[in-house]
């Protein structure tokens, strides 16, 4: 099927100009908008579960079990945080004060990764230590690790079932695209309701959001298995369990440890979050900071999350490559290695022993720095948002009234049905017509998600979501383009902004919400802004990584032809980058998505808000869990309507929300056929 | 190779022989301080723990952190601070993840869930903590000083072009507040026929924010504030006048065109904990404090940038009368 010699942004045209059409004749009416803090029967009914369930807790045996793992969980972080980095009651500080763990943390980096590790994650510690912020930092490990533990033990079965088994793979991969395109405030609910606050609490929640990447790479890795090796030892007759653990998990180690590190790193970002829950660590600090506002006091522990981030990300990488290095070369220097792991032992026992009995060597003596920082940059802060506050207005103000106000007019003033239909045929413009296949699926996923979204009552605030993700989505891709083919022709610029990327994914979102709100006021441009801050690095890369991949003879061919800077960017680079461009956007898309409820706290109202709404008053929970519920809907509504758009046939699950994109994408790139040309 | 491991022998013999020195000049401190604590502890009653929810806004930091410093200086109580909304709170009652809230404006929905009359009875009310909240409509002062009339909210909609935004459609905009507090502006305005729109901003420092800055820069804005809060001492934004509260008038969400009620902030506590009675539960019992107070602590933590320990403890120093009067000596 094809749209014939009309090309689809022509029909895209007509479609929004009759919308615009019967939006003019109609506004206003039928367009199911609920005030903030009103609810309907289905939210109480919801909300009446719950508290049926609260009321019953006692007797449920569900509620029991998962009570009994939640204490073990408790006790555990307990014993821990006793050990590691809180008072032990009534000694006056922990068993092990900092110095000893110090010393521990680098006698296991040199024993796993090499001295060099050793001296960078002493130096991190060393950094946490003086800027006061020690039992945070150690309280953030201790949840990460544990997260990490359970992840592994819950996931590789997993990965496991879905590496060999082709059915399993397609029923668990939508079970984890609805675990990574849930936003955390919905599930925190549930979680709270079954597992109490605090440490377990934190760990579930955090596990929910850190399991997938691990049970998705790793399956993806059983399954890259070469067939030979398979068949090749399988005729020699050896038992289903010989050949997964003697053929296929050893071959496909270095992919799983790669699924570990990504898992880890997405615990991590899950610090924040968690503390919205009492769990204890470093997202405490930032969100006091958030509450008084203060840029700086936000700033400094959450820079000290993107240190950690560095410091797990490099470690785990680096003791993979030395594991593989290892096995391969047999023995090495063994003696010479074990040798001075048997000295730094001793070393490490005289650090314990000292910080069991100095006081100076159990908790570091408080220096005041952290605060001095702060102030520093909330100085640097005030600065900015005095010299260049008119001109963020002014641009917010043109965004707003521009772009922003028009679209959500339409989109969300329009009649309910309007609009509903008006998406569908939009859906289809953009991703349907290729073949049958895809026709029928853009048509079933999109007429299923508006249908959920109708019936959960938010048909409004969904539409004003909608409309500020697409903005920001708009936004996002722009800069992308921008950014990725300035880094992608010029490799020194790569250099530079690179680091910055980095970081711009590192750093939780919590961090940069007080300055952006500074600059912006409380606002949905506030929110978009935010969501673009998160979501641009991703689709940057996405997109310089594409327009480097065109070859260079194709560039000499154009410029031998006489084309121009321009002409050779319009013309070859970004056509024939296009499907990067796709998943550059969708992938931006997602991103900008999961910072919607974020968006709520900031003023930017509409789902966000009402899932914060439900997360906070005891009534309105069943509003929040519809507000989640239809975020839920919207993602996988706009997920469904790009991968029709970027690929013919295949279904291929894009993988989202992993800190590391651009090695997502060279797996997943290689399943991703063409962009079926138009026209 | 057989030197080389003699030497290895010899650096660990070296090293283990130093650990065990430096073991027993430890300068004793650290036990010292051990033994002090456990004599303490057995004062604070129950099991020695007092479990401390902290809701979000500075001010009920401000309670919670001079009565979780007193239990910790002077009953020699563990103290854990536990930052959580109102509702998860309340529903770790029960389990004794959280032994007291201690500043409550009024929860009705939980109360019917938790206390004994209506629900499972594992929480109850342990009286006022002496502040009254005053919740309502407020502008900035410079706003009241040259438009006096706009303090009775008849004359609301005569100004209402002043309040304009990018975010309220057309209409003026009434800055709404943090998802956690009680709320009934949205209706108030459809049943008064004012033309205004709701924007919320989210959390109690937007707020705040945005009515310095308004005060600042001489800007519209009109918005939903309350005392006790440590701003009022800096900026005495303006309390603008609704039909007044009478009893009823805010039973169902949807009707309600009238000012919000005084409130009577009080002190909730889990039965269990009180039940085991002991010096924390008798603390927590007679704290009661004036607005100014709260205001006072709260306005160190947000404004000076103290960390709450500090705060408190400065306030608890000013202060020994009351203090002394809570520990009933």
């Amino acid at each position: 099927m094809s749209l014939g010699r009309i090309p689809r942004w022509a029909w895209a045209l007509v479609v929004v100009g009759l919308w615009v059409v019967v939006w003019a004749l109609t506004k206003g009416t039928d367009t199911l908008a609920l005030p903030g803090r009103e609810h309907t029967d289905l939210h109480n009914e919801l909300t009446g579960w719950r508290n049926d369930l609260i009321a019953g807790r006692d007797d449920n045996a569900l509620m029991q079990f998962t009570g009994q793992i939640a204490d073990a969980a408790l006790k555990s972080v307990d014993w821990l945080q006793r050990m590691l980095s809180r008072p032990n009651y009534p000694r006056p500080v922990p068993e092990i004060g900092w110095l000893g763990l110090l010393g521990i943390i680098m006698w296991i980096s040199h024993a796993v990764a090499g001295w060099k590790y050793a001296v960078l994650n002493g130096a991190i510690m060393f950094i946490a230590a003086v800027m006061g912020l020690w039992a945070d930092t150690v309280d953030t490990l201790i949840v990460t690790l544990l997260a990490v533990i359970c992840a592994v033990i819950i996931g590789m079965p997993i990965a496991v079932l879905i590496g060999t088994s082709d059915w399993a793979n397609r029923i668990i991969g939508i079970v984890l695209d609805l675990m990574q395109t849930m936003p955390t405030f919905v599930y925190l609910i549930p979680v709270v309701l079954f597992f109490g606050t605090g440490a377990p609490a934190a760990i579930v929640a955090t596990l929910i959001y850190a399991l997938p990447p691990l049970i998705r790479v790793a399956g993806f890795g059983i399954r890259q298995v070469s067939p030979t090796a398979i068949e090749a030892t399988d005729s020699m007759g050896q038992r289903a369990w010989q050949r997964l653990f003697k053929v296929q998990l050893p071959m496909a180690r270095r992919t799983i440890i790669v699924g570990l590190n990504q898992t880890t790193l997405a615990a991590l970002a899950m610090a924040v979050i968690a503390s919205y829950v009492n769990g204890p660590g470093l997202g405490r600090p930032v969100v006091d900071a958030l509450e008084i506002a203060d840029v700086g006091r936000g700033l400094v522990p959450g820079a000290m999350l993107v240190l950690l981030a560095i410091m797990l990300d490099r470690t785990t990488t680096a003791a993979s490559e030395r594991s593989e290095l290892l096995a391969r070369s047999g023995g090495g220097n063994r003696r010479h290695r074990w040798g001075s792991l048997a000295v730094g032992l001793v070393a490490v026992g005289v650090m314990i022993q000292m910080s069991r009995v100095y006081s100076w060597a159990a908790t570091y003596p408080s220096t005041g720095w952290s605060s001095d920082l702060a102030d520093g940059i909330n100085k640097v802060a005030s600065w900015v948002f005095s010299t260049f506050g008119d001109l963020t207005g002014a641009f917010k103000d043109l965004v707003t009234y521009g772009l922003l106000n028009p679209m959500q007019s339409v989109l969300a003033e329009s009649p309910w049905f309007v609009s509903g239909a008006a998406i569908l045929l939009l859906a289809l413009v953009v991703g349907g017509f290729r073949t049958t296949a895809t026709t029928a699926t853009v048509t079933a996923w999109t007429v299923l998600c508006l249908t959920g979204i109708w019936y959960l009552d938010l048909w409004h605030d969904a539409m004003i979501s909608l409309n500020m993700v697409l903005v920001a989505t708009l936004l996002t891709m722009i800069l992308a383009v921008i950014f990725g083919v300035w880094m992608a022709r010029r490799p020194r610029v790569d250099l530079m902004i690179r680091p910055l990327l980095d970081m711009g994914q590192t750093i939780p979102p919590f961090v940069y919400l007080v300055p952006v709100f500074y600059l912006f006021d409380q606002t949905r441009f506030t929110a978009i802004f935010a969501a673009i801050v998160y979501a641009a690095p991703v689709a940057i890369k996405l997109v310089a990584d594409g327009v480097r991949g065109v070859p260079e003879t194709t560039l000499e061919a154009g410029r031998s032809a006489g084309s121009t800077a321009w002409q050779e960017i319009t013309k070859v680079q970004l056509p024939m980058a296009s499907r990067s461009l796709v998943l550059a956007a969708n992938q931006g898309l997602l991103y900008v998505l999961s910072m919607v409820v974020i968006g709520g706290m900031v003023g930017a109202g509409a789902l966000g808000y009402d899932v914060v709404l439900g997360f906070s008053r005891f009534e309105e929970w069943g509003k929040g869990l519809a507000g989640g519920l239809s975020i839920v809907l919207l993602g996988i509504m706009l997920d469904r309507i790009f991968r029709a758009a970027a690929v013919t046939g295949s279904s291929t699950p894009v993988r989202r929300r992993t800190r590391r994109p651009a090695r997502a994408e060279e797996e997943s790139n290689d399943r991703v056929e063409p962009l079926a040309v138009t026209g | 190779m057989k030197n080389r491991w003699n030497r290895g022998v010899r650096v660990l013999g070296v090293s283990a022989c130093l650990a065990l020195v430096l073991a027993a000049c430890g300068d004793g401190s650290i036990d010292k301080a051990t033994d002090e604590n456990k004599e303490a502890q057995a004062e604070c009653g129950g099991d020695g723990e007092l479990n401390l929810a902290v809701n979000p806004w500075v001010g009920m930091a401000a309670d919670a952190y001079v009565v979780g410093t007193l239990a910790d200086q002077e009953l020699g109580c563990k103290v854990n601070y536990k930052e959580l909304k109102e509702d998860v709170a309340w529903q770790e009652f029960k389990g004794g993840g959280v032994d007291v809230v201690i500043e409550d404006w009024g929860h009705p929905a939980l109360e019917d869930q938790y206390f004994a009359e209506k629900g499972d009875g594992s929480a109850e009310d342990f009286g006022p903590t002496g502040n009254i909240g005053i919740i309502g409509w407020y502008v900035p002062p410079w706003l009241a000083e040259e438009h006096p009339d706009i303090l009775e909210y008849e004359n609301l909609n005569k100004y209402a072009d002043k309040f304009k935004t990018s975010e309220s459609g057309g209409k003026g905009q009434f800055l709404g507040a943090d998802p956690s507090y009680k709320q009934f502006d949205e209706a108030i305005i459809a049943n008064l026929d004012l033309d205004f729109k709701v924007v919320f901003s989210g959390g109690e420092a937007a707020s705040i924010s945005a009515f310095k800055k308004a005060e600042k820069n001489k800007e519209w804005m009109i918005g939903y504030f309350y005392d006790p809060q440590w701003l009022l001492a800096e900026i005495p934004v303006k309390k603008v006048a609704l039909p007044e509260y009478t009893d009823g008038c805010q039973d169902d969400p949807a009707k309600v065109a009238c000012d919000y009620p005084e409130t009577e902030l009080k002190k909730i506590v889990s039965t269990s904990w009180s039940g085991d009675g002991g010096a924390m539960v008798d603390l927590v019992k007679s704290f009661s404090w004036t607005n100014e107070d709260q205001n006072l602590v709260a306005k160190y933590i947000a404004d000076d940038k103290m960390t709450p320990e500090d705060a408190a403890k400065k306030w608890i120093a000013d202060n020994p009368d009351k203090v002394d009067a809570w520990l009933g000596r």
